[in-house]
C-alpha cells in the first residue's frame, strides 16, 4: 500500500543543523520564516474549484426558495432558512433511505471484514488442496465487468425473490475478490512465527486466527471497511436495477429519483444531497489517511 | 500500488517437514476459511458471466419461453446504428477523459508533492470529490451547469461570454460529464501519481541540480521517465472505467439530448432492463468484455515493447 508523505527537506529549518550547534546569524528571529512559494498561486484556485460543488451544495439547500430560481442569479442567499430540509423530511421517506442505506452499508462491511480475512488468511497460510486453483479463480473474477453480470444476476435474484428486497442490495456486497486479494497480501507480509508460538502453544487455527493475527491487521481492515462503505453507500447501478419499491430505495436510488420528479425544487434537492454526501464527508474529513490508502490500493469510484 | 509479496522461503531445517503430504484435516481447515467468501464471489461472477454467454445465444424477454438463436444477437449488434452511435459516444468520451485524467492528476501531483503552508487543506480540498457518489454528482452537475441561473453561465456572463447550453448542447454535454467525472476521480489519479513521485529517488534529482538542469528540464528528463509505469497502469485502469461509463450519464442526462450521451453501457441498460431483450443485452456485454480486454492486452505488450514494465 502507498502512503503519502511529505517530501522531507534536507535543510528543513527546523532540523538538528539549525539548532544550538551551529552559530545563529539571526539571533532575532527564532522561526526562520520559509520564502512564498508561487505554487500558492496555483493551488488556491485550485482548491477553490474543487469545493466549490460542495459549498455550493451546502449554501442552495439553506436558501429561500425565492432566491434560487433569480435572475440575475445571487452566489449568497439573504438569510438561512431550513425549510428545504424540512420539506425534505415532510414530503419523502428520506429518513427511511437513510435507514436503508445504513443497514446496508453496516451489514456489508461486518460481512465483508469477516469472511474476506477469513478467506485472506487461508489463502495466505494454511496448505490445502486445490488452494492455487481457488486463489487463481478469485483474480480471475476481478477482470469480469459488472455490466456483463447484471443481466444473470437479476435473473438469479428475481427467482430468489430478493428483487425489491434489501437483500437484493445487500447480497453483492457480502464478500468481494478485491476484499480476498487484499487480505491475502497482508496476511503474507505478517512473519509467520507469531501463530507458529500460538500454534504450539495448543491454539487451534480459529483461535490464532482471531486472537493473534486479527489483532495485528488493522491497518488492512481499515482500508477494506472503507472500500466497502463508499462501494455500498454511494452505489446506484444495481439498486437501481434491483429496486424498484420507494419502501426499499437506498438512498443514492431516492434521491436519484427525486431528480428526475422535482426536476426544480432545488433546496430540497440539495437537502437530499447533504443527507446523502454529508456522513461521508465528514467521515473523510477524519480519516483521510485511510481514504488516501484505500484510494491507491483500488481506485473504486462508485 | 498492489504488489505481490514473496512466498515464504520453504523451511530448510528437517526436510520432513517439508515433504509432508497435505493431510485431509488441513484441507478441510482450509476450505473452512476460504469457502464462504468463495461461494459469494464466485457465486456472483463466474457463474451469471457463464449464464450470461448462453443468455446472449437467446431471444427472451424474462417471462416467456426462450428461444435459441445461435449468434443471431451477435450478428444484430453490426447493423445497429443506435449501437453504432453509442459506441462513437463511448469513443468520444474516453478520449477526452483518459487523457485528461493522466494530465490532471499528474499537474495536481506535482503540485501536491512539495512542503509548503497549508498544504494539507489544499490536498484535502481536491480529494474530498472522491466520496461523491454519482447521484450526488449528477445533482450537482444540472445544477452548476443549469443554462439560466447555474453558477458556470453567471461567470460566462460576467466575463462578457455568452451563456452556454451545457447539458442541453448536443455537442457540449458530454463535455460536461467529462468535466465532472474528473472532479470526481482525480483524487484517484493524483494519489497514485504522488505515491510514484515519492519513490524517485532524490539522489537523482539532486544529481540532476548540480550537473545544471533546471526545475524544468529535471521533471521532464529524470522525474517523467520514472513515471511511465504508472501511466501506463492508470491509463487502463481509467480506460476500463471510461468505456463502462454509465452512472453519471443516468443522473444527468439520461443519455440525451436526442442521444447525444447514449454511452454503450447506457445502451446495454437500456436494451435489458428497458426492452426486457436479455440475450441482445447480454451479446452487447459480451462485445463490450471482448472489446476491453483486447484493448487492455494491446496496451500491456505495447508497453512491454517499448521496455515499461507496468505490471
Amino acid at each position: 500500500m502507498t502512503t503519502i508523505q511529505t517530501p522531507a527537506h534536507r535543510d528543513a529549518p527546523d532540523s538538528p543543523l539549525s539548532g544550538a550547534a551551529v552559530p545563529r546569524r539571526q539571533p532575532l528571529s527564532r522561526r526562520p520564516r520559509r520564502r512564498f512559494s508561487l505554487w500558492h498561486l496555483v493551488l488556491v484556485p485550485i482548491a477553490v474549484v474543487f469545493v466549490i460543488p460542495f459549498v455550493q451544495m451546502f449554501v442552495t439547500s439553506v436558501t429561500p426558495e425565492s432566491e434560487i430560481n433569480t435572475f440575475p442569479p445571487r452566489i449568497l442567499p439573504t438569510h438561512i432558512t431550513f425549510d428545504g430540509f424540512a420539506k425534505l423530511f415532510a414530503e419523502s421517506d428520506i429518513l427511511l433511505w437513510l435507514g436503508n442505506t445504513v443497514i446496508v452499508s453496516t451489514v456489508a462491511i461486518a460481512s465483508h471484514l469477516v469472511l474476506c480475512s477469513l478467506a485472506g488468511y487461508g489463502f495466505a497460510r494454511l496448505k490445502f488442496r486445490g488452494r492455487t486453483m481457488g486463489f487463481l479463480m478469485i483474480v480471475a473474477t476481478i477482470m469480469i465487468p459488472t455490466q456483463l453480470l447484471m443481466i444473470p444476476t437479476y435473473i438469479l435474484f428475481s427467482r430468489l425473490g430478493l428483487i425489491d428486497s434489501l437483500g437484493a442490495a445487500i447480497v453483492p456486497w457480502l464478500a468481494s475478490a478485491f476484499g480476498i486479494f487484499l487480505m491475502r497480501q497482508f496476511f503474507l507480509s505478517l512473519p509467520a512465527e507469531l501463530e507458529e508460538a500460538a500454534l504450539i502453544d495448543g491454539c487451534t487455527r480459529l483461535q490464532v486466527f482471531f486472537r493473534v493475527i486479527l489483532p495485528l491487521a488493522k491497518p488492512a481492515l481499515a482500508t477494506l471497511a472503507i472500500f466497502t462503505l463508499l462501494g455500498s453507500w454511494n452505489d446506484l447501478v444495481w439498486p437501481l436495477i434491483a429496486i424498484n419499491n420507494d419502501q426499499v430505495f437506498t438512498l443514492q436510488l431516492g434521491i436519484t429519483n427525486f431528480q428526475g420528479a422535482r426536476r426544480t425544487d432545488w433546496a430540497l434537492l440539495m437537502a437530499g444531497n447533504v443527507v446523502a454526501t454529508l456522513p461521508l464527508i465528514v467521515f473523510f474529513l477524519f480519516a483521510q489517511k485511510q481514504f488516501v490508502a484505500t484510494m491507491s490500493f483500488s481506485g473504486l469510484k462508485g | 500500488m498492489t504488489t505481490v509479496a514473496p512466498r515464504r522461503a520453504p523451511r530448510t531445517d528437517g526436510s520432513q517437514e517439508r515433504r509432508r503430504p497435505v493431510r485431509l484435516r488441513d484441507t478441510i481447515t482450509g476450505w473452512g476459511f476460504v469457502a464462504p467468501a468463495m461461494v459469494v464471489v464466485l457465486g456472483l461472477s463466474i457463474f451469471p458471466a457463464i449464464w450470461a454467454f448462453f443468455l446472449s445465444l437467446q431471444k427472451w424477454d424474462g417471462f416467456g419461453e426462450a428461444e435459441q438463436v445461435g449468434l443471431a444477437n451477435y450478428a444484430d449488434m453490426i447493423g445497429n446504428d443506435e449501437l453504432q452511435a453509442a459506441v462513437m459516444h463511448t469513443v468520444v468520451y474516453t478520449l477526452l477523459f483518459v487523457p485528461a485524467s493522466l494530465g490532471l492528476g499528474l499537474f495536481l501531483a506535482v503540485a501536491l508533492n512539495r512542503r509548503i503552508r497549508f498544504i494539507g487543506i489544499y490536498r484535502t480540498a481536491i480529494f474530498v470529490p472522491f466520496v461523491a457518489s454519482a447521484a450526488a454528482t449528477g445533482i450537482l452537475t444540472t445544477y452548476l451547469f443549469n443554462p439560466q441561473f447555474g453558477l458556470l453561465n453567471t461567470i460566462l456572463r460576467f466575463l462578457g461570454i455568452p451563456a452556454q447550453g451545457w447539458l442541453e448542447d448536443q455537442g457540449q454535454a458530454m463535455v460536461v460529464i467529462t468535466i465532472m467525472s474528473l472532479w470526481g476521480q482525480a483524487a484517484f489519479t493524483t494519489v497514485i501519481y504522488l505515491a510514484a513521485l515519492q519513490d524517485i529517488p532524490s539522489e537523482l534529482l539532486e544529481a540532476a541540480r548540480i550537473d545544471g538542469a533546471n526545475a524544468w528540464q529535471s521533471f521532464w528528463k529524470v522525474t517523467f521517465p520514472h513515471l511511465a509505469p504508472v501511466t501506463v497502469f492508470v491509463a487502463i485502469w481509467q480506460f476500463i472505467q471510461a468505456i463502462q461509463l454509465f452512472d453519471l450519464v443516468y443522473t444527468t442526462t439520461r443519455g440525451g439530448p436526442l442521444g447525444a450521451t447514449q454511452t454503450i453501457v447506457y445502451y446495454l441498460w437500456d436494451a435489458a432492463f428497458k426492452q426486457l431483450q436479455f440475450g441482445y443485452g447480454s451479446a452487447v456485454a459480451y462485445g463490450l468484455f471482448a472489446v476491453t480486454l483486447l484493448c487492455t492486452i494491446g496496451v500491456v505488450l505495447y508497453s512491454r515493447r517499448s521496455n515499461v514494465e507496468a505490471f
